[in-house]
């Protein structure tokens, strides 16, 4: 398969064109599409138009950018205007955004060619994509499996080579987990580095926007597309887009990466070798691999599932039929409203919001949400701590492999431990990758994960390059 | 109806104005009044799935101006969520200042020499407007609701004052001088009518003496100085005979009915919302800095207390009618009339008496030029009757221009001094025997030469000039 950075460098120099690219993204989706369930809209048309505009800027000379003519997946929270957007809702069924995401603006602007909108839990609520109000994705290296979630339909796309290029969304590892499961780079960037502003929230201080791809490179071009300040979202990091390509080839020699204690903890056997595995590559790279113990992360998951719902809590009241969406008619505007989010929502989305709801409660706020947020401090001290110690930290992305569609759907909190690992990163805001390393005992992919401080992707990815040049193959 | 006695009010005001800027609090949709429903509107505004809000510089400068104007400390704050469901709002919750609000503390000094604390004055959005379109135009019973949009996120600051307010008249006082320097900082224009400024009092009465407050009703809808007065006279009256009689206020939201002169229950604290406030986090945190918040505490203009100074200083041992034509003057914002007019020449207390009567009585006297107001003052100064001063004054308030050409269609050539003085002489000449009585003592053939002089000028004479004329003759 064709990496995008080597797809955009063939439509640039004319051997290839991206009206063939497109045909070739939605021939592949036709083909393999009815098994998996990775889109939920393919935009034949749309792509196949935004192709012939980037072929034309080619004829006429012009560089259409460094994503020229790449097909992408965008997950369904994503707003494309007038392309249906329904984060896997029933209660935005229908509706058509009148504005586009950020990020999607930045993706066509430098040549990429959407082809649709994949499938997710619905709001990004769910770590299996079995949440989805239109059926789970299923994941392409066994089908009977979850492709992890809530980017399963982003992971799979990629993993299954229909795109390149999947964006997803990683509130407390959305990105990162179904990128593992499939096999594929997911990269969550510090909080800031990528524009919210038309990313359908579910926990607005921990979404962030990210890249699923097959290569570190194609993550790393597709990040410094996507980030950069935006004027519409005041959490925006004030600073230009980093460079990442140029620094990719740096290595990790002299750098000390740290193996964390309970980023390992209570993995799997398989998961935990990959991790040893790792640290023995980038050891070898020229790195210093210490031990670290960060006891404060078991604090994590327990501080994510009172924060992140108590957010949801409020980004989804807005959904209430007045306006756009479903709509239940009903008696009156109270009954009208109950019948409609009864009707839209589905169970995980209406357990977190009673969550959030309860934690946000006059007389339970302070033990419940003001406490998580006294946890988030803690623990982003500690990872302060702990970078001035280590450059990096290492650990499993998700504690198994990819696991059986229903497995864990009449449990949540099983379902809620899959995140055990990559909460940590959300609630510090700090950068974290996964990067494809051999496989389990099944035979299905394992991903580690590297994470960084603040800012410092540039030195995270070239790790995660050292990673995947030294992965078994 | 008046209180019960032994008893006393307890007041506090929480004041709504919407800020005068050119676009919302959180987007760069248009904030006007008057549009056509749902045209000044964009995806943040309407709370669209994926939309993020970003603050409005300018709307964080008015609320600043106003803290400075009321003596306020302007600290770094923070914006909350306020969660409620509401059809007229888009988001389902409201963006508000919570427990870290941008003005805190500060004071507002009453004409009258009271003063009335100041808790805080902090930055919100307002909501959309919601009809309920058939039978009774409340909510229960419509047919449909339609919800307009234009004023979603339009910047809103709200002033709360302390429980210093002891009487409806001083609850009025402290909303009309609130209104002046809301209009003097330019933060709002202060329409009471068009809804940019809403009032709401907390209403509690205790036993004359008590130390501790007595239950509060909240009275919504007051949206006059008027219906500041009479809703708080009501509503302590109410409450006074309710304690005298030996039962129980209920703290709940009543609403005010202008025309019954009555205040209504809404809603009591029973069924009240948990408001599940929390920090709304697409937005940092607002720490405006020192050379900003300094620079708006210079720019501030002179406020009204500053400006009464001014006039009643204009005027020598001012009257106390003096003294409320000075108050009325600058509430209405026309003082800038007054003081250059004085500049110009004219009597200090003609100029004050034409501003607080004439001028204040015409609609929208605000908003006429102040330099034609002055040329017709400056006229009638010269020589202009008084009578025909008015009627230059309204034909300049009807259609405007220059006020000389005014007086000249309506045929009021100002008599100079001297063409007078030959008139009367031409008079006394011609009418001996009433000049003589009128030496003799018979002061009412003054009037009967007035009324020559004016058939002879054809009304164009000051009378008042034409009996110093006779005077002087005597």
């Amino acid at each position: 398969m064709t990496s995008a950075i080597e797809l955009a460098d063939a439509v640039r120099r004319g051997d290839r064109s991206a009206s063939e690219l497109a045909e070739g993204a939605l021939a592949a989706i036709a083909a393999d599409d009815g098994a998996l369930n990775a889109f939920l809209h393919v935009d034949s048309e749309g792509a196949l138009a935004a192709a012939r505009r980037v072929d034309e800027a080619v004829a006429r000379g012009e560089d259409p950018g460094p994503l020229a003519g790449v097909p992408i997946a965008l997950k369904d929270n994503l707003c494309t205007r007038g392309v249906p957007t329904t984060a896997a809702s029933r209660i935005l069924e229908g509706w058509l955004p009148p504005y586009t995401a950020t990020v999607v603006e930045r993706l066509v602007g430098a040549g990429a060619v959407p082809v649709g909108k994949t499938n997710l839990d619905e709001f990004a609520m769910g770590s299996s994509t079995e949440n989805s109000a239109y059926g789970p994705t299923r994941n392409p290296h066994d089908h009977g499996r979850v492709p992890g979630g809530s980017s399963g339909g982003s992971a799979a796309a990629v993993a299954s080579g229909m795109v390149p290029i999947g964006l997803g969304s990683d509130t407390g590892g959305s990105i990162r987990q179904p990128a593992a499961l499939c096999g594929v780079v997911g990269m969550k960037p510090t909080y800031g580095m990528v524009s919210r502003y038309g990313l359908i929230a579910f926990a607005s201080s921990l979404d962030q926007i990210g890249p699923l791809t097959r290569t570190v490179a194609d993550a790393a071009v597709c990040l410094e597309v996507i980030a950069g300040h935006d004027p519409r979202d005041s959490t925006s990091l004030d600073e230009p887009a980093p460079s990442l390509i140029a620094s990719l080839g740096d290595g990790v020699a002299g750098r000390t990466v740290a193996l964390v204690r309970e980023l390992v903890d209570g993995a799997a056997e398989d998961v935990e070798a990959a991790v040893n595995a790792a640290a023995a590559v980038l050891r070898d790279a020229g790195a210093t691999v210490i031990e670290t113990s960060m006891p404060e992360l078991r604090l994590g998951l327990s501080a994510y599932y009172l924060i992140a719902p108590a957010e949801a809590s409020s980004n989804l009241a807005r959904y209430d039929g007045v306006r756009y969406g479903l709509r239940v008619d009903a008696g009156d505007l109270t009954s009208m409203n109950v019948a409609t989010r009864t009707k839209g929502f589905g169970d995980e989305v209406k357990r977190r919001i009673m969550l959030g709801t309860y934690a946000l409660s006059a007389g339970y706020y302070d033990a419940y949400y003001g406490r998580a947020q006294r946890v988030r401090t803690l623990l982003s001290r500690a990872f302060a701590d702990a970078y001035s110690r280590a450059d990096l930290l290492l650990g499993a992305t998700a504690p198994t492999t990819a696991f059986e569609l229903g497995a864990k759907t009449a449990d949540p909190m099983a379902m809620y431990l899959s995140d055990v690992f990559t909460i940590p990163s959300n609630l510090s805001g700090d950068p974290a990758v996964t990067v494809p390393f051999g496989s389990g005992a099944d035979g299905l992919p394992v991903g580690v994960q590297l994470l960084g401080p603040a800012r410092s992707e540039p030195l995270v990815l070239a790790a995660a390059q050292v990673l995947e040049d030294g992965a078994p193959t | 109806m008046t209180m019960h006695e032994g008893f006393e009010m307890v007041v506090g005001l929480e004041v709504h104005t919407e800020l005068k800027t050119a676009t919302k609090l959180f987007c760069g949709c248009p904030n006007a009044f008057g549009a056509a429903p749902n045209t000044n509107v964009c995806p943040v505004c309407l709370g669209l799935p994926g939309s993020l809000p970003v603050l409005n510089r300018g709307a964080v400068e008015l609320a600043m101006a106003i803290g400075s104007a009321l003596g306020c400390a302007i600290r770094p704050s923070s914006f909350h969520r306020k969660n409620y469901f509401y059809p007229d709002m888009p988001k389902d919750y409201q963006i508000s200042q919570y427990d870290e609000p941008i003005n805190v503390g500060g004071a507002l000094e009453l004409p009258d020499g009271s003063t009335v604390g100041i808790e805080r004055a902090h930055l919100e959005e307002d909501t959309g407007k919601t009809t309920h379109v058939g039978a009774s135009g409340r909510i229960h019973g419509a047919e449909r609701s339609l919800v307009d949009y234009n004023r979603a996120g339009v910047p809103l600051v709200e002033i709360v004052s302390d429980p210093d307010v002891t009487s409806a008249a001083q609850a009025r006082a402290y909303a009309a001088e609130l209104r002046s320097i809301l209009v003097a900082t330019g933060a709002s224009d202060g329409r009471m009518e068009e809804g940019s400024m809403r009032v709401d009092a907390n209403v509690s009465v205790r036993r004359t003496g008590d130390a501790t407050l007595g239950t509060r009703c909240e009275i919504k809808n007051l949206n006059s100085l008027r219906s500041v007065q009479r809703a708080v006279e009501h509503e302590a009256e109410r409450q006074s005979e309710l304690l005298a009689a030996g039962g129980r206020v209920v703290q709940e939201t009543r609403h005010w009915d202008e025309g019954e002169g009555t205040t209504i229950s809404m809603r009591s604290k029973e069924e009240a919302y948990d408001y599940r406030y929390f920090p709304e986090p697409d937005l940092l945190p607002l720490v405006p800095e020192d050379a900003w918040r300094d620079r708006v505490a210079a720019g501030l203009p002179a406020l009204p207390a500053a400006r009464r100074a001014t006039l009643v200083a204009l005027i020598e041992e001012p009257t106390a009618s003096q003294r409320d034509q000075v108050l009325s003057v600058v509430e209405l914002g026309l003082d800038a009339m007054v003081t250059s007019a004085v500049s110009a020449g004219v009597d200090a207390t003609r100029a004050l008496a034409r501003v607080a009567n004439e001028v204040a009585a015409i609609q929208g006297a605000a908003g006429l030029d102040v330099d034609g107001v002055v040329k017709i003052l400056v006229m009638e100064q010269e020589g202009l009757s008084a009578t025909q001063a008015k009627t230059v004054l309204a034909d300049f308030a009807e259609r405007g221009g220059d006020p000389r050409e005014l007086a000249a269609e309506r045929g009021f050539e100002q008599l100079d001094a001297g063409s007078l003085d030959a008139t009367i002489d031409e008079l006394i000449g011609a009418f001996p025997d009433e000049w003589t009585r009128y030496r003799q003592g018979d002061d009412k053939l003054g009037q009967f030469f007035v009324g020559q002089v004016m058939k002879l000028t054809k009304g164009q004479a000051d009378g008042k000039a034409v009996i110093a004329g006779l005077v002087r003759r005597r």
